[in-house]
């Protein structure tokens, strides 16, 4: 047992090293990480041992990820997959077992022993799915969320399987100790009714918890503008509702995604998501890394064939139950095929249950070897099975035409527009382009702002626009546009500095103090800028006007030509800019030829002896003369 | 503003259409004519969405175009309210007609309309009433009283209910019309 940080040394050294190559070979982070652990791990160069305790560490990657899948999922879209998870889900998860169990006997196994096995195979790989998933960009579609809803009832079937695994019992039970593993908890040992009250006691934690005092938390935090104690007080959120969860029995991953559904309505949602981000990706890296490092390689070795028939038996056969299941669910043969080859294969929680059924004396522990090898192995060629799935996919796609694209009714909630900065400006141009059909999504870091527009039903976030991974965790990659009406001039220009230089497509529109402002974001690579008092003091300019006798036309008309020359002059002045004498020289100049051109319209609309019509006084003059001419005739 | 164009170029095609997006057949008629070399597209409602129309600026495009096209909808039996308005603000007396107003003389008006009922409304026992040219003779007035020549008008009759081919066909004989109005000093 090395060191704590020779063993850190170990992990992150394999890590840094084999990821990069294996997205660099198109097989994506997930084998790149299961390669790196098997490489280090006791069975190859033995340089980790199979530690339980960085297992798990590394299993609260899992609990983080689907932290982070509850923010993005409000109670609303929950209910919509109603469907998808209990009818797919629930279909998936029994069809599964029962076809398993089926082969297990023909291979004479005990009918007990081999519904325990299918039960524990049934399961699929949260972490290697969604990751996957991820890095394909399917998440969002109709096969993210098909593939989701079966991954959340399993995580809940793994309840039951708990209690039923037990009655299957045919071996003398092992050890029980620490065999229990995910069973242990504070409340085993109580009657079973007290066991639900404590369960529905903790998700009402969780859920009033969430509601009525992380919220507060947050907004103290918030204001006090302390950037790691935010972060820090997430991460506590997530630990504290993962040991709840596990304390009355339940998974810690459920619950951590149980506390993200109710957080995902919270002003806080992209800030937390963004906050927490980096902690799930290098946990999940662990997580696969310790997954790799538990292939055991000697078992492959004097059992090659048997375990080979084991691995590709399993995903065969999980493969065409899930297939022919999406077909009957209706789903086209392509998105069908997606999720049957997400799905695949085995799951963390075979590791759990399988440890589980040993001490319980269900599986015997050379089988349950066996299994353990085959699920590992079945995880590490997921992206493997992936890959060739596409490449079918495109193949047949060349060859047939696809007639029938796949209508996904996933709404995903992407922003047209990013507003950053919701005070006075934003919100005028963020209600014009909502009452228009535009879906935007708000940034802003003055809470006490957020709880007013709150209070008035707007959606809005928390968090400092100015910086790029909450941008992104907001959608601005897909977004079409930023407008950026920040309350601060020298973060306005960072802001469109910084997202210009990330996204050259995005069209940028900032609100500028002044003239010079402006030309600063338009220097910075704002595509359209506008002055903040511009508009507002031209109105009441009109206002002006009208008030001091002119017809409401005329002053909306002398309001209109005063913009067209002074935009104008902003256009012709700008390559000046930076340029100072030049500058004040040419501007000097354009006023001076714009209050002629203002005096030149001005003459031409005073208004005539006829009360101010269109036709100018040469007319009126013309007609008297010739009216004179045709009486003298 | 200090801008030299040439003396003369070829056809300053004026639209005016207040929901562009909307209008099939406008959108096929002006995408005709809007690849074609010698051919200025003005589009009213783009440039004037506030009617604040810049009447230097205009004036000086129909000076430098030998042939005017108007090109709208008839609403009302007239044109939509922004040409009207361009009309009024920017054809002015001394510029356009009266004393010193030669700045249109010997020049061509071309009008293309479009209209929502069919041929047969356009017609003494039709529910229109009139033809379709004593709709437009306050536009041939137009061009007599600034001394300007006034060509065929281009009607499309029923614009809403021909189908894509058929205006793709009502699209192809604008635009034949329009290289055939062209001066000949302008390469097309």
């Amino acid at each position: 047992m090395q060191s704590f940080l020779t063993q850190t040394l170990f992990y992150l050294g394999a890590a840094v090293i084999s990821v990069p190559i294996a997205k660099r070979l198109g097989l994506g982070s997930v084998l790149g990480y299961l390669i790196a652990g098997v490489i280090i791990g006791p069975h190859a160069l033995s340089l980790i041992g199979a530690e339980a305790d960085v297992m798990q560490f590394a299993e609260f990657g899992v609990v983080i990820l689907l932290f982070l899948i509850g923010l993005e999922v409000q109670p609303s879209t929950l209910w919509d997959m109603r469907k998808a998870i209990f009818g797919f889900g629930g279909a998936q998860v029994v069809a599964t077992s029962v076809a398993i169990a089926g082969v297990a006997v023909l291979l004479g196994l005990p009918w007990q022993t081999a519904l325990a096995v299918g039960m524990v195979l049934a399961m699929s790989s949260t972490a290697i799915v969604l990751q996957t998933l991820d890095e394909k960009g399917l998440r969002q579609g109709p096969v993210g969320r098909a593939a989701f809803g079966i991954l959340l009832l399993q995580d809940l079937a793994v309840i039951p399987m708990f209690a039923l695994l037990p009655f299957l019992a045919t071996i003398a039970p092992e050890a029980h100790g620490e065999a229990a593993g995910h069973g242990a908890s504070l409340v085993s040992h109580l009657p079973i009714w007290a066991q639900g009250l404590s369960v529905l006691a903790a998700v009402g934690a969780v859920v009033g918890g969430g509601r009525y005092l992380v919220r507060p938390l947050f907004r103290f935090i918030a204001k006090a503008r302390l950037r790691e104690i935010f972060t820090a007080s997430a991460l506590l959120i997530v630990v504290g509702v993962a040991s709840l969860m596990q304390t009355v029995g339940l998974s810690p991953a459920l619950g951590a995604f149980l506390a993200g559904v109710v957080l995902a309505e919270s002003e806080f949602r992209r800030e937390l998501e963004t906050d927490i981000e980096p902690f799930r990706g290098l946990l999940l890296g662990l997580f696969f890394i310790t997954v790799g490092a538990g292939v055991d390689l000697p078992l492959i070795v004097r059992q090659p064939l048997t375990l080979a028939g084991v691995v590709i038996g399993l995903m065969v056969l999980k493969f065409l139950v899930m297939l022919g299941l999406a077909r009957l669910f209706g789903a086209p043969l392509r998105g069908a095929a997606a999720v049957a080859t997400a799905l695949a294969q085995g799951g963390e929680f075979a590791f759990v249950l399988l440890t589980f059924t040993v001490g319980a004396g269900v599986v015997g522990a050379p089988l349950a070897a066996l299994l353990t090898a085959a699920v590992a192995i079945s995880m590490a060629l997921t992206p493997l099975a992936m890959i060739l799935y596409e490449r079918a996919a495109d193949a047949l796609d060349a060859a047939i035409p696809d007639v029938t694209p796949e209508t996904g009714d996933f709404d995903e909630g992407e922003p047209d527009i990013i507003i950053a900065g919701f005070g006075r400006f934003g919100q005028i141009t963020g209600r014009l382009l909502t009452a228009n059909g535009f879906r935007s999504t708000v940034l802003d870091s003055d809470i006490e702002q957020i709880d007013l527009l709150r209070r008035f039903g707007r959606r809005v976030h928390y968090g400092d626009a100015t910086r790029m991974d909450l941008l992104r965790a907001a959608g601005i990659e897909r977004a079409r546009m930023l407008i950026v009406a920040l309350d601060d001039r020298e973060k306005t220009v960072e802001l469109v500095e910084t997202a210009r230089k990330a996204f050259p497509d995005l069209v940028i529109l900032a609100r500028a103090w002044d003239r010079r402002h402006a030309y600063d974001l338009l220097a910075n690579g704002a595509d359209a800028v506008e002055r903040e008092t511009f508009e507002s003091a031209l109105s009441l300019g009109e206002t002006a006007l009208r008030k001091l006798g002119f017809r409401a036309h005329r002053a909306h008309r002398a309001a209109s030509f005063f913009r067209r020359h002074d935009r104008r002059t902003f256009e012709e002045l700008r390559p000046m800019w930076g340029q100072e004498e030049a500058y004040i020289l040419a501007s000097r100049d354009a006023a001076k030829t714009m209050d002629r051109l203002l005096a030149a319209d001005l003459s031409r609309m005073r208004p005539g002896d006829s009360g101010g019509s269109w036709d100018t006084a040469s007319l009126e003059q013309e007609l008297r003369e010739r009216a004179e001419r045709e009486g003298a005739d | 503003m200090g801008r030299s164009p040439p003396a003369t170029s070829g056809v300053l095609l004026v639209l005016a259409h207040p929901a562009l997006e909307r209008s099939r057949a406008n959108r096929a008629l002006a995408k005709a004519a809007k690849g074609l070399a010698g051919v200025t597209l003005l589009d009213l409602y783009e440039a004037y969405p506030d009617f604040a129309i810049d009447i230097e600026a205009e004036q000086a495009a129909l000076r430098t175009h030998d042939v005017i096209a108007l090109q709208f909808p008839l609403y009302w039996y007239s044109t939509p309210a922004l040409m009207k308005e361009w009309l009024d603000l920017v054809w002015l007396h001394g510029f356009a007609y009266g004393e010193g107003g030669t700045a249109l003389q010997g020049k061509r008006l071309f009008v293309a309309c479009t209209t929502g009922a069919s041929a047969k409304a356009y017609h003494a026992q039709g529910y229109n009433r009139f033809a379709m040219d004593d709709f437009l003779r306050p536009l041939e007035q137009t061009a007599h009283l600034c001394g300007m020549v006034w060509e065929t008008p281009f009607v499309v009759h029923g614009a809403a209910v021909k189908d894509d081919a058929a205006l793709k066909a009502e699209a192809e004989r604008y635009r034949a019309r329009l290289v055939s109005l062209m001066p000949a000093e302008v390469e097309v």
